[in-house]
């Protein structure tokens, strides 16, 4: 078990124990909230483990760097902006997804871009933005989301050189 | 209401498990074709495997109490009056708290435009809920490191704030016609 993982735990279990003290009623409501997100989440967890073993296992590191690192240039960060755009996972999956691609040759900015774009741009959901919030509202946001994207990715590969 | 959302959730997740089977089967033909590749696919899915586990029960308590204790009222009353830094930095925190798909985010935003909320802030609003929330941090801290993550919120958190007085002015320029 890793430091990181002890201390979300035991913040956690704080904030549990804090919620229970101050009203049990509505902690008990949360924890079976809890409970039937963790089920509802968990098939696709495992999907996402199943892939990500066998991308390692299969896809030499030289391969995803060549797509995908700094060789790639700015194709392979384009590409990881499109994926990102297009994909439609849950964004607490596609942090483990994102540390499998840095560990076996992907660079900072490829999976920055990935993870942002994954996060901010909604293709699947663009039609309910656009029914509630207005055509133009909806594609600047998601146009304007993409370029910061690539912003922040280009920024996050000069600060954190790998 | 509820019914239909019910219906929608049990269908998602039959689907989900049926791609789970799907993916499993597939797996084990392709390592039944490739055995010396089994080593290596057991071991990292393995490591994945508990990885998340140690975190994921945690994060999905986190999610519940935030759910149960923040409602949708809560951030649409907070939201609908404040400006300026205040107005930035609160669309920021209910960005950030609460849990949910973005399109829930959606209907919300639709309230906050009625209410009378800048448009900057709905839009800072909308992107902190994406790609900021507190529980998915943890799970981005496990994966990617305290480095990564401190520098994707910080950059995140700056250039959704431009971003959001940008469209603001765009629009505002364009008419008010939406």
């Amino acid at each position: 078990m890793s430091m990181t993982a002890v201390v979300i735990n035991v913040l956690t279990l704080c904030c549990l124990l804090f919620a229970f003290i101050k009203d049990s009623k509505k902690t008990k409501q949360a924890l079976k909230a809890a409970v039937q997100s963790f089920f509802r989440i968990l098939p696709v967890v495992l999907i996402i483990i199943i892939i990500i073993g066998l991308l390692l296992g299969f896809v030499p590191q030289s391969q995803i760097s060549r797509i995908l690192g700094k060789q790639a240039g700015f194709m392979g960060v384009l590409i990881a902006a499109l994926l990102g755009a297009v994909l439609h996972i849950p964004s607490l999956i596609s942090f483990p997804m994102a540390g499998a691609f840095l560990k076996s040759g992907a660079s900072v900015t490829t999976v920055a871009v990935f993870i942002t774009t994954l996060t901010m741009i909604g293709v699947v959901t663009l039609p309910v933005e656009i029914k509630e919030l207005g055509k133009k509202m909806a594609l600047l946001r998601n146009g304007m989301s993409f370029i910061i994207a690539v912003i922040i990715g280009l920024i996050m590969g000069l600060i954190l050189q790998l | 209401m509820k019914t239909p959302e019910k219906k929608n959730r049990s269908k998602a997740m039959l689907r989900d498990t049926a791609f789970l089977g799907a993916v499993l089967v597939a797996a084990v033909i392709l390592l039944l074709i490739f055995p010396d590749k089994k080593r290596a696919v057991v071991s990292s899915s393995r490591g994945f495997f508990v990885e998340m586990i140690w975190i994921l029960p945690a994060v999905m308590v986190l999610m519940g109490l935030f759910k149960v204790w923040v409602s949708k009222d809560t951030v649409v009353k907070y939201l609908g009056k404040t400006s300026g830094i205040r107005g930035i930095s609160l669309a920021i925190f209910f960005g950030a708290l609460p849990t949910g798909p973005l399109y829930v985010a959606f209907p919300m935003a639709a309230a906050l435009i009625r209410k009378g909320a800048s448009l900057s802030n709905i839009i800072i609003f909308l992107s902190a809920w994406a790609c900021i929330k507190i529980p998915q941090e943890m799970v981005e801290l496990q994966f990617l490191g305290l480095k990564f993550m401190a520098a994707r919120l910080f950059l995140t958190i700056v250039f959704v704030v431009i971003m959001g007085m940008f469209i603001e002015h765009l629009i505002g320029w364009s008419g008010k016609e939406m």
